[in-house]
This record gives structure tokens, sequence and C-alpha cells, in this order.
């Protein structure tokens, strides 16, 4: 096949993607889309694979056997509450694989006795670099989100200065790579010294900023498989490589924006100190009024308007299929029952969507933030499970809070608020929350699944 | 102009698609996104099967079905994860 064909049947295919991202706009459309994507991959690779160039049969078909399978595995098998582990883990896969291409790329060239344009070696510095990286701090965020090692976040005064260190040590040899590009060596050291620096950059960063540590992951891994492309001067690998790339971005964006937090803060800072916010204890005295399921079910006798605002602890009590079973209890006697989602409601963007729809909630029953925000003083009751930082009214009204400035959820302006919850204990900025003491708010103590079941069991009785 | 500058420009125009078409990906679908773009990301293979497909060395072989055998996951994996979750969602009624 001439190069020149080949060339416009990679661009048709990087069309296909762009195209198959433009579905995911839409719910209607993103199956299409998707499969469009997948189509265009399929594309790239029958157009290579027929490359007159190829030989080693035997080798290609092994590989794609070995990770058909166990990614069929993957996708079919794996529970929606482990979508962020498996993004981890296809996030360092995608670093691994480009690491790996470059790395054969130099042996090739170092073989052959052919030189390698500057281009080239810069390129395949950048996939050593980038590839390493990812790979690494990937699997360290897979064992955070899989919990095999502790989610907590680790501070330690000669991390930072170590950290510099392997830094300006792959820089330096990644400048020896471009330099000398006959030397196999400083590739592979480079690789070895940017897993190391991987693993200290992730290992210090707490559960809760995972969503952030993911989604920039995601973003690298798109940026090695292009500097794979400029390795090979392939547009179909820069334009893929772009597309994920920037979609990394976009999200890390957004999920910093979602904490109020930037991203060298989530990175390299901890969370703010707890100041001398006044103490559990004070907020709580006597002003925590705690209700039953028989109470709430009376409750809803008189409400027009309902919105649930669910947190991450309603995942881990698997309550996801009672709480459909409460909106449509609701919705069959006529109450509007609407989702409130805050962006970091997940352990990953759209998880809480993800979760919900897998129980058959609606889509267009899940609303943002924002849009529950703006009519929340005409919601009669307001059911929270399972949140707690999201739903904090301190974001709004204490400056010194360590969640200052945080966009939240406003349940507190709701006429009734009732709280799923298992005890007072804080959420993840560990701090206590004045909305369990607030005049219009009721505590509902329990597991998340047994208080919604009872809940349904109690407005079926009534 | 010359190539590098010709494959800079490509990448220029593709961050700029990307980020005018992903912001208009609704929150509700960016789990699938990430997933999706994990299985895109999966594009490396096709560097992979060249590495691995020449035949040079035992090592550029050895790396070549490595990196065939880890994007082919994420393609797999990823389309059909990301196949599965957006079957799920469904309108009201």
């Amino acid at each position: 096949m001439p190069a020149e064909l080949r060339n416009v049947i990679y661009f048709v295919a990087a069309a296909m993607f762009i195209f198959g991202i433009k579905g995911l706009t839409h719910p209607r459309t993103a199956v299409r889309g998707n499969m469009l994507g997948a189509g265009g991959m399929l594309l790239a690779i029958v157009v290579t694979l027929i490359d007159k160039e190829i030989l080693g049969w035997q080798w290609i078909i092994l590989g794609l056997v070995l990770g058909s399978s166990i990614g069929g595995y993957l996708g079919v098998k794996i529970q929606m509450t482990a979508m962020p582990q498996l993004v981890a883990l296809f996030n360092g896969f995608g670093g691994a694989a480009s690491a790996l291409v470059g790395g054969a790329v130099m042996h090739e060239l170092i073989s052959k006795g052919e030189p390698t344009t500057t281009q080239g070696a810069v390129a395949i510095a950048a996939t050593g670099l980038i590839g390493a990286v990812t790979f690494s701090g990937s699997m360290v965020a897979f064992a955070k989100l899989q919990e095999l090692i502790s989610g907590k976040p680790i501070t330690h005064l000669g991390l930072k200065a170590a950290n510099t260190a392997l830094t300006l040590l792959g820089l330096g040899l990644a400048v020896m790579v471009v330099m000398y590009p006959q030397a196999a060596w400083a590739y592979w050291l480079l690789v070895v010294v940017m897993l190391g620096l991987g693993v200290l950059l992730v290992l210090p960063i707490g559960g809760a900023d995972m969503p952030v540590v993911i989604t920039l992951l995601n973003s690298y891994s798109g940026l090695a498989a292009c500097a794979t492309g400029f390795v090979l001067n392939n547009i179909v690998l820069i334009i893929a490589g772009s597309l994920v790339g920037a979609s990394g971005l976009i999200l890390t964006r957004i999920m910093c924006v979602a904490m109020n937090r930037s991203l060298t803060n989530v990175l390299f800072g901890v969370m703010a100190e707890v100041g001398d916010a006044p103490s559990a204890d004070e907020i709580y005295a006597g002003k925590v009024k705690s209700t039953t399921p028989e109470e709430v079910a009376m409750l809803f006798d008189g409400a027009r308007r309902v919105l649930i605002v669910p947190g991450y602890g309603m995942a881990v009590a698997q309550a996801q299929h009672a709480v459909r079973d409460l909106a449509g209890l609701l919705e069959s006697r006529g109450i509007d029952v609407e989702f409130g989602i805050h962006p970091v409601a997940g352990r990953m963007p759209g998880h809480m969507n993800v979760l919900l729809a897998e129980a058959d909630v609606p889509y267009d029953q899940l609303k943002e933030m924002d849009e529950v925000n703006s009519t929340m003083e005409q919601v009669d009751v307001v059911m929270v499970i399972g949140a707690n930082d999201v739903v904090n009214p301190v974001a709004r009204t204490d400056p010194s809070s360590p969640i200052a400035g945080m966009p939240i959820v406003d349940v507190d302006k709701a006429r009734t608020v009732v709280v799923v919850k298992r005890s007072l204990s804080p959420g993840f900025a560990g701090i206590p929350n004045p909305l369990f003491a607030a005049d219009n708010c009721l505590m509902m103590f329990g597991d998340g699944k047994k208080m919604v079941l009872e809940l349904v069991g109690a407005l079926k009785a009534g | 102009m010359s190539d590098s500058v010709l494959l800079l420009t490509i990448f220029g125009l593709a961050m700029i698609v990307g980020f005018e078409i992903i912001t208009k990906v609704p929150p509700t679908l960016h789990t699938p996104l990430m997933s999706g773009a994990n299985a895109i990301s999966g594009i490396t293979i096709i560097g992979a099967l060249l590495a691995a497909g020449h035949e040079q060395t035992w090592l550029t072989v050895v790396l070549g079905v490595c990196a065939i055998a880890f994007a082919t996951i994420n393609v797999v994996g990823g389309f059909l994860v990301t196949h599965r979750m957006l079957s799920m969602f469904r309108k009201k009624g």
C-alpha cells in the first residue's frame, strides 16, 4: 500500500475518533459515538497490519491475544464501583505501551545504524519521560483506590527533596538521550528514574484527591501516545493522543474547581489545617434532631418537590437500588423527584451518574449542582444520603474553613433536610457540619441501604 | 514547512479541536469519557505493531509484544467497558 493512501486512511481514523467523542456530548448519541471510535481504531490497526514491512505475525498475534483476553475480561467483569481503579490501570498501561514503543524504536534505529533526527530523539526522550511516570504513578493510584495501600495523605519533608532530585536527574538524562541517541542506557535509566518519580509523586496524595490524580494521569497517557506519534511521524497517533490529553486536562480543571483547590495544591500541598473553628461538640450540642423512617414517610405526605443528594457513602452502602425504588415510589404519588449531583460526589468525574444509571435511574432525572441550587428554595424535602463535605454550608460562610469557597449543594436552603448517615463523623475534610444542627435538618442515623429500605416500607404501609 | 513544524501544527490543531468538543461533554458522561479516552490512547498499538512486526532484533520484538499487549488491553477493555456504561443510560419512561 502506498504511504499516501495509508496516511489518508489514518486521517479517516482520526476523524472517526473526533466524531466519536462528539457523540459523547449527549447520552442519546453516546453509544454510537463509542462504536465510531472503536471503528476508527479497527481501521487504523488493519491498515497498519497490511503494511508490507510487517514480518513477525506470530509475535503480533501473541500480543493481541494476550491483550484482548485481559482487556475483554476487565471490560466485561469490572464492577461499576471499581471504575476509578480500572481507569487508573488503563492510564498506566497507556503510559507503559508508549515508553516501550519509544525504547523499541530507539533500539531499532541503533541496530540499523540509522541516524536519529533531532525531532525523533526529543520525542523518544518524551515518551520515556511521560510514559514511565504515567505508568508508575497510575499503579500507585490504582493501589490506593483498591485500598491495597493506605489512602491517607503522607507528608514527609524528605519527599520533596527526593522529588526535586529525581526531576533534575530525569531532565538531565532526557538531555543525554537527545544529545547521544546511540546511548540506549540513557533511555532506560531515564525510564527507571521516572518510574521512581511517579511513585513518589502519587504516594503522598490522599484518597480524597484521587479524582484529580487519575484525570491528570489520563491526560498524561494521551500525551505519551502523542509523543510516540512524533517518534514515528504518525498523524493518527498525534491526533488521538492530543484528544486524550485535552480531555484529561479539562476534567482535571473541572475537578480542581469543584474542590476549590489549585492543581499545585492538590499535587504538592496538603489540605489546610483545621484552624480555631468551633469544635464538633459546640456545634452539635443539643441541637441535632434525630428522626425515624416513619416520621420521614409522613414528611413526604405533604411534599411536592423532593431532591436526593447522593454521596459516595451511598455507593459504599450499596443503596443505589433502594434509592431508585424510593424515587419511583415518590413519583408514583405525584411528587417531583430529582437527583442533585455534586461534581466530586463519586470517586472520579461522573462516577455517581454511572452508579445511578446502573441502578436504572433515568439520566434526565440527574441534575447538576448549579441547576438544583437555583431552585433550592422551592424544594420541600432534601434527602442527603452518604454525603457530608459537599453539603457543608461553612464552605459559604466561614472563610477560614479548609473547604472555604468550595462549591456545594445548598441543601440548607430547602424547607426540610433529611440526612441519612451512620453517625456525626466528619468527611474527608475532617470538619464538623453545622447543617446537621440546623433547625430544618433531621438526622436519620443508620446504614444507608437499611434506612432507605425501611423508609420505602414505611411509605408503603402509610 | 519542515516535517516537525507540520506535526506540531497538527498537534496544536488536534488539542484545540479536543478542547472545543470535550468541554461540551456533559458531567453525566464524564466517566465514560475517561474510559473512552483510555481506549483511544490505546492507539499506541500502531507503533507497537510496527516495532514487533519489523522483527529487527529479539529486543525490539520483546518490547513490541509487551507494548501490543498493554495497548490492546486499553483498546479492548476501554471500548467494552465504555459501551457497557453507556448502555445503562436511559431516558425517563
